[in-house]
């Protein structure tokens, strides 16, 4: 048995999506910025295709700007905010310690050009306190940027109560959607939001496509120049396949989101059940506040990136935030945020469930992990020291 | 893939694998806050290493590399042992990625850490500058 468990990477494309797709590449494959006849049908479906992504996030089809994913959606919302900003001179910009590196990365870059960047604290079960963002406000800030759900723990942020505090204020508020879209309903006008991130790939829709939505009025700031698409603010040629694959996905993910959510939300929670039992072990995020789809857990004395390989091995793929799997040599820093130790983080294992996962696949991962988990406990020097109380469990 | 074969075989089927438990010496690398432990086992008679094991937390590299070593090191004299460099373990693995040459740096000088608590048991002599704390490792992780 192979089990996919790794959505929040990303999802297996829907039969929906592709078909979507198909008539793009080879019958009306014209460039929509043609006159003829051939361009105008693909400026029809990219109309389209626009209305239906507007739809779901509760807003109009002129605030919708296709991208090439999340990423790039990240970095324009929030070079936009800070220009916009830095015109009337304000240069402080709040958000979170556990954003994506998308958003982290940008607001670096964007603090070596004299920005100044305040990183809330997610606090031990990885939440934003809207109260934090009212008292970080100042007068000098030009955006907020808050993820809506976290991609490696799954926690849902207070979104709306956010959006409302920085609307009252008048600060811009950004949120990068790209593990909510299509998982959580969204309505950007009865949530406040300004600008918003997706990509298409996290819903089963093709890599490579993503939208910034942007509330009219707001003027983005292009990251492409070149042609007029977009509406100016983001040039090239549109991926008319991935588009309309992107907005086929988000409809059927969002009407089927109601059994959807409780099915996932059935099998994340015995999930978590059954690998609780292990000893020495904890899960990391909010249980109220989760996706439906997300298992993230610690097993004291092991080291993710081994777990993560036995585990492969074994037909389950995974995820985790050992320095290993990053690629550096700090585990995860959304694992540091919400406090949990160094030595603990490296032993962390991300399971994200979607809808084609099964009770067997859940009972197989629960017999199965434990296995590789105490296998790798038995040749470790850390679980040896803490089994003979040289060292001091970190997880009871 | 990430590895080799060879590391993959290592890392899935590490030789070695254990404690002794009467061990003429015991060395212990690494660092858990960084990620990889390997703690290493000697039994030696007249100067021999008779058996080796090892314990090891961390990643597939890291186990892979700890197996490797221990392999390279059994039935060697203890001189023979102090010899084994990283990159020797790491040609015998048929490379492992850039990233991940830091855990061949902790096989060889968690051989070297058994040895000299060997000889620090035996009350045998030795020049102190063989045992420089992890001169190829820029981490500074290691201890």
């Amino acid at each position: 048995m192979r089990i996919y468990a790794d959505n929040a990477a990303t999802t297996q494309m829907s039969q929906t999506a592709i078909n979507a797709m198909l008539p793009y590449m080879d019958k009306i494959y014209g460039n929509p910025s043609s006159l003829h006849s051939h361009g105008q049908e693909a400026a029809e479906a990219l109309g389209q295709a626009r209305e239906v992504v507007a739809g779901h996030l509760g807003c109009t089809a002129r605030e919708i700007y296709f991208t090439s994913g999340g990423s790039e959606a990240d970095n324009q919302a929030i070079l936009s905010g800070a220009m916009m900003g830095a015109a009337k001179g304000k240069k402080h910009i709040i958000s979170s310690k556990f954003e994506h590196h998308a958003v982290l990365h940008t607001l670096e870059n964007l603090e070596k050009q004299g920005f100044e960047i305040t990183l809330l604290d997610v606090y031990e079960k990885g939440l934003v306190k809207p109260e934090d963002v009212a008292a970080a406000l100042r007068q000098d800030t030009a955006l907020v940027t808050i993820m809506f759900a976290n991609n490696e723990i799954g926690t849902i942020q207070p979104i709306a109560e956010i959006g409302s505090i920085c609307r009252e204020k008048g600060v811009l508020f950004h949120t990068d959607a790209v593990q909510a879209a299509g998982h959580l309903p969204i309505d950007v006008k009865g949530m406040n939001i300004d600008m918003l991130s997706l990509s298409a790939h996290k819903f089963h829709g093709p890599k490579g496509a993503g939208v910034l939505y942007a509330r009219k009025g707001i003027p983005l700031t292009n990251i492409i120049h070149g042609g007029a698409q977009e509406r100016g603010k983001r040039a090239g040629t549109e991926n008319i396949p991935a588009i309309m694959g992107m907005a086929a996905a988000l409809e059927e993910a969002c009407g089927s989101m109601g059994p959807q959510t409780a099915y996932v939300t059935s099998l994340r929670d015995q999930l978590i059940a059954g690998l609780s039992k292990i000893p020495h072990s904890v899960v990391n995020g909010d249980m109220e506040n989760r996706l439906p789809g997300n298992v993230n857990m610690c097993f004291e004395g092991i080291e993710g990136e081994s777990l993560l390989l036995l585990l492969d091995m074994k037909g389950i793929a995974a995820s985790s935030g050992s320095a290993c799997t990053s690629g550096s040599l700090d585990p995860s820093h959304v694992l540091l945020a919400i406090g949990r130790s160094h030595e603990v983080a490296h032993g962390s294992l991300r399971l994200s469930l979607c809808e084609h996962n099964t009770k067997e696949e859940v009972d197989s991962m629960i017999q199965t992990v434990p296995q590789v988990v105490d296998y790798l406990r038995s040749i470790s020097p850390v679980w040896d020291d803490l089994q003979k109380g040289k060292a001091d469990y970190v997880i009871h | 893939m990430l590895y080799t074969e060879k590391v993959m075989d290592h890392f899935t089927n590490p030789r070695n694998v254990g404690k002794i438990e009467d061990a003429d010496g015991v060395g212990e690398v690494g660092n858990a806050k960084c990620g990889d432990i390997m703690r290493m086992y000697l039994k030696i008679e007249e100067g021999i290493i008779q058996d080796v094991k090892f314990n090891t937390f961390g990643c597939g590299s890291a186990i892979a590399t700890s197996s490797m070593a221990t392999e390279m090191i059994k039935g060697k004299t203890v001189e023979e042992a102090m010899t084994l460099s990283n990159k020797a373990v790491v040609e015998a693995l048929d490379g492992l990625p850039v990233q991940k040459i830091h855990c061949s740096v902790l096989a060889e000088e968690a051989v070297k850490a058994a040895v000299k608590n060997y000889y620090d048991r035996k009350g045998i002599a030795y020049d102190p500058s063989l045992f420089s704390e992890c001169a190829d490792c820029d981490h500074g992780c290691c201890h």
